[in-house]
């Protein structure tokens, strides 16, 4: 596949999975060769998974040696560098017929913003139609490919991609007994303590 | 109506007297059909309740309908989600009257544990009016049977004249809700007014 940019991606979990991330012109070859290549035969696609990464701000600390005062000295730096945000896709493929698995595919969209594109994989496994349906409707991704994409779990005229990390539920508190935690902070915004007499 | 006293005198004696109201009443309180609908696990308890350990027939209440025109009793078990709630609304305008609603276990009756999420009705009461509610996550059979018990003493007391008759007898009284629409976020409206009023607040 020329032009296409692979990463393995490392996990630092004890159980160490790593992952192969496929940029989203050539993930669907890199999907056709899963499944077909003799040696792989991935045929089984048991989950597909939406990931949201908003933007993070990465410090790195970098020692740097500086003539302070006419003496060299060692002077740690930090480096802010905002590492913009994207959604991604998850796929866990199995062999049926080799037996073995899993790999774990990944794609990766090139921003947050509403309906961004990615590359449906259900032409290959028919198994993802209804996940990625599910990943279109909680996490706003147009999985371009896909035979029928709609909203599957939210009704048709919802608003808004639930699971993404900066969507605001509409705010519909009513009265607890026993609020605590999230729920104490909405109860003192709707019912502020009344002023002691 | 007649005496208490004089009535067991003649029961004593072979001569059985009722009223009409009595004998309505006592027919439909021991047939209460419920509609075949499950919406979560709390089904799953009904299931076993209407099975043969717990035995849902001995109160006439195992006659579970397929048809909600056949069903007299809807029995909401489990958590109505938004996209759920206006198509419960539905099927109980298509029952025929009398109908009454029982709202199992906490998501039914609030929304249980999910009360804070952005996709769950906060109680069925919002849209259709509940008789007998029971707590619990899942509750257990014998609360189910506790609730249709509790239903039947609730029918045997139903007045068929005067001005606190039931829902069926009065043609004053609607006998269909709104069903509510998809919106936005939420249902419009999100309650119906008519059926569900904000609790009051104690401090």
């Amino acid at each position: 596949m020329p032009g296409a940019r692979i990463e393995v991606l490392p996990n630092d979990c004890p159980a160490g999975e790593r992952s192969l991330l496929v940029d989203t012109d050539h993930v669907f070859a890199a999907a056709t060769f899963l499944r077909d290549d003799l040696q792989l035969r991935l045929d089984y696609c048991s989950n597909v998974s939406g990931v949201d990464w908003p933007d993070a701000e990465i410090t790195t600390k970098t020692k740097v040696k500086k003539i302070v005062d006419g003496v060299e000295k060692e002077v740690e730096e930090v480096k802010k560098t905002v590492r913009p945000g994207f959604l991604e896709v998850v796929y866990h493929l199995y062999s049926m017929e080799l037996k073995h698995g899993p790999v774990v595919l990944r794609q990766r969209t090139a921003n947050r913003a509403e309906e961004v594109p990615a590359v449906s994989l259900t032409p290959l496994w028919r198994g993802c139609e209804f996940q990625e349906r599910e990943v279109y409707d909680l996490y706003g991704i147009r999985l371009g490919g896909h035979p029928d994409l709609r909203r599957i779990l939210m009704w048709d005229e919802f608003k808004g991609f639930p699971m993404r990390r900066d969507y605001v539920s509409p705010d519909d508190f009513e009265y607890e007994p026993t609020p605590h935690d999230e729920v104490l902070e909405l109860a003192k915004k709707h019912y502020p303590p009344e002023a002691k007499a | 109506m007649i005496d208490e006293g004089l009535r067991s005198e003649l029961q004593k004696q072979g001569v059985y007297t009722t009223t009409l109201e009595e004998l309505y009443n006592w027919g439909r309180a021991n047939s209460v059909w419920p509609l075949t609908f499950g919406l979560a696990c709390c089904a799953i308890e009904m299931m076993a309740a209407s099975m043969a350990r717990f035995d849902l027939a001995r109160f006439g209440a195992e006659v579970f309908r397929p048809s909600p025109r056949q069903a007299d009793l809807m029995i909401v078990a489990g958590t109505v989600t938004k996209k759920m709630a206006p198509l419960v609304v539905r099927l109980f305008n298509q029952m025929p009257e009398p109908k009454y609603v029982i709202a199992m276990g906490a998501c039914a009756i609030s929304g249980g544990p999910f009360k804070q999420g952005y996709n769950v009705l906060k109680g069925i009461d919002r849209y259709i009016p509940v008789d007998v509610a029971i707590p619990g996550c899942p509750p257990r059979p014998e609360a189910l049977i506790h609730a249709i018990m509790t239903l039947q003493e609730k029918i045997l007391n139903q007045k068929l004249t005067g001005p606190d008759r039931p829902r069926h007898l009065n043609a004053d009284v609607p006998g269909e809700f709104p069903v509510p629409a998809y919106g936005e976020h939420d249902l419009e409206p999100s309650s119906n007014p008519g059926v569900w009023q904000p609790p009051a607040i104690k401090r």
